[in-house]
């Protein structure tokens, strides 16, 4: 099963554009008049993975809402090289902690109009294949209101799929996913990695995969 | 989208999407779009309970019944519509779509009023009768609240963008908006022919018309900003 999902996916990849380095130099966020994390500097190449460890509350999911541009910065800077035409946003796919399915939807819809919405020119493997390769082919006409929680995360993670875009930020992306779920999501991971694309990830879960690692430490 | 030498495919395709989506949420969803209308019906039907059976006192009332009637049903619902998108998560990667901010509260509206507007258009003629509302005047309540909806709607998307993150932002929005409201109503009913008597169906009508396009201009910019501000 997994191993006709992997070929399924290879057959629609294709290398990003290399050379792409994500630098955010000093980066301070501010919720609510608190500093969440401050003077936070690192820098990501092309091809590199980046993990983002800590304990509960440390701000791994402000690091990453601030980074795609869901949160304001109160200091510093982020800056992709080459410089985005518009924004860095739309380099970048967003895995949150809210699946943003619409449970009125089946799960073919919901992908489907992901697929539209987040392209951006680099193409995307076809929604229904997608959903075949999470394992999902058989419930994808399904309302999304009656998934399971591992189920609705993959649906989720297909969205990696069917628009390709350079910059992953993932917060948790093996919540609730089973053994070979979590073994897919990785190697798709590696797959895109070795792409040239760039994966910042927020997880307690080992992932099987090379990255250096950022500690955030006790909230300043 | 700034006029760089971008292929324009991608945010037509979003929008499009995105309008397809919504009218599919709100036919599958029971609420989206039968209950305006039904909240239409019940408060044109209080009236008459209200007012007394005079038919001429109501057949002259009926223009300005059915305009608040309209404007309330259009409240109905908004308040979810970026609400909805916010809780569970799809806002965000809205937001870190290609196309505009500003197209994308334009779409989102027009769904909502083909939705929600559009049924209260077409349902008001029938909903004048039972107002003992004079026969001639139909298709001037008709044309009114064609022109006059659109802008109730962009109104309140706006109310409902700088209501966005909050949880009781449902009666929020209609103390904010509702005061907007103001001269839309106001030449909506005097076109309707609610005014004085023999008043002239032209003046308010292009008045009536102007609002709707100042709407239209600027409250796609006004919600987006405060989307942008709200959303965080």
């Amino acid at each position: 099963m997994l191993d006709r999902s992997l070929k399924l996916f290879a057959q629609h990849r294709f290398p990003l554009v290399s050379l792409m380095r994500l630098s955010a130099s000093r980066l301070s966020v501010e919720r609510g008049g608190r500093i969440v994390f401050s003077e936070l500097s690192f820098i990501v190449e092309a091809g590199q993975s980046l993990i983002v460890t800590g304990r509960n509350g440390a701000g791994k999911s402000t690091l990453l809402r601030a980074l795609a541009g869901l949160l304001p910065l109160a200091h510093g800077e982020l800056a992709l090289t080459p410089a985005a035409e518009d924004s860095i946003a739309e380099k970048m796919h967003f895995i949150g902690h809210a699946d943003a399915l619409k449970g009125a939807l089946t799960v073919a819809e919901n992908l489907s109009f992901y697929a539209a919405l987040l392209e951006s020119g680099h193409g995307g493997v076809a929604p229904l294949p997608a959903l075949e390769a999470f394992g999902l082919g058989p419930i994808a006409h399904l309302p999304a209101a009656y998934l399971s929680a591992g189920q609705r995360r993959r649906a989720a993670l297909a969205r990696l799929l069917v628009a390709r875009r350079p910059i992953w930020l993932l917060d948790e992306p093996l919540t609730a996913l089973d053994a070979a779920s979590q073994g897919f999501v990785a190697q798709i991971m590696r797959e895109h990695a070795a792409d040239g694309g760039i994966i910042i990830a927020a997880t307690h879960t080992a992932l099987d995969l090379p990255a250096s690692e950022l500690r955030m430490g006790a909230a300043a | 989208m700034r006029d760089k030498a971008q292929p324009l495919e991608p945010p037509p395709r979003a929008l499009a999407a995105l309008f397809r989506r919504e009218l599919r949420i709100g036919q599958r969803i029971g609420g989206g779009a039968s209950l305006g209308v039904v909240f239409f019906l019940i408060l044109v039907t209080l009236t008459p309970f209200a007012v007394g059976p005079d038919l001429n006192l109501l057949g002259r009332i009926a223009p300005a019944m059915l305009w608040i009637s309209a404007l309330l049903a259009t409240l109905l619902g908004l308040d979810r519509l970026f609400q909805a998108d916010h809780e569970d998560g799809s806002l965000d990667l809205i937001l870190m779509s290609e196309a505009s901010l500003e197209l994308i509260v334009l779409t989102k509206c027009l769904a909502h009023w083909l939705l929600t507007g559009l049924p209260l258009v077409l349902a008001s003629p029938f909903f004048g009768l039972m107002l003992a509302m004079p026969a001639d005047r139909t298709w001037s309540i008709v044309l009114s609240l064609l022109v006059g909806t659109p802008a109730l709607t962009l109104v309140g998307a706006i109310g409902a963008a700088l209501t966005v993150s909050l949880r009781r932002g449902g009666l929020l929005l209609p103390v904010l908006i509702l005061p907007l409201c103001v001269p839309v109503l106001i030449f909506g009913v005097a076109a309707a022919g609610g005014g004085a008597e023999a008043a002239a169906f032209a003046p308010p009508f292009l008045i009536l018309c102007a609002l709707s396009l100042l709407a239209l201009v600027g409250a796609p910019i006004a919600a987006a900003a405060a989307l942008r501000q709200m959303s965080q």
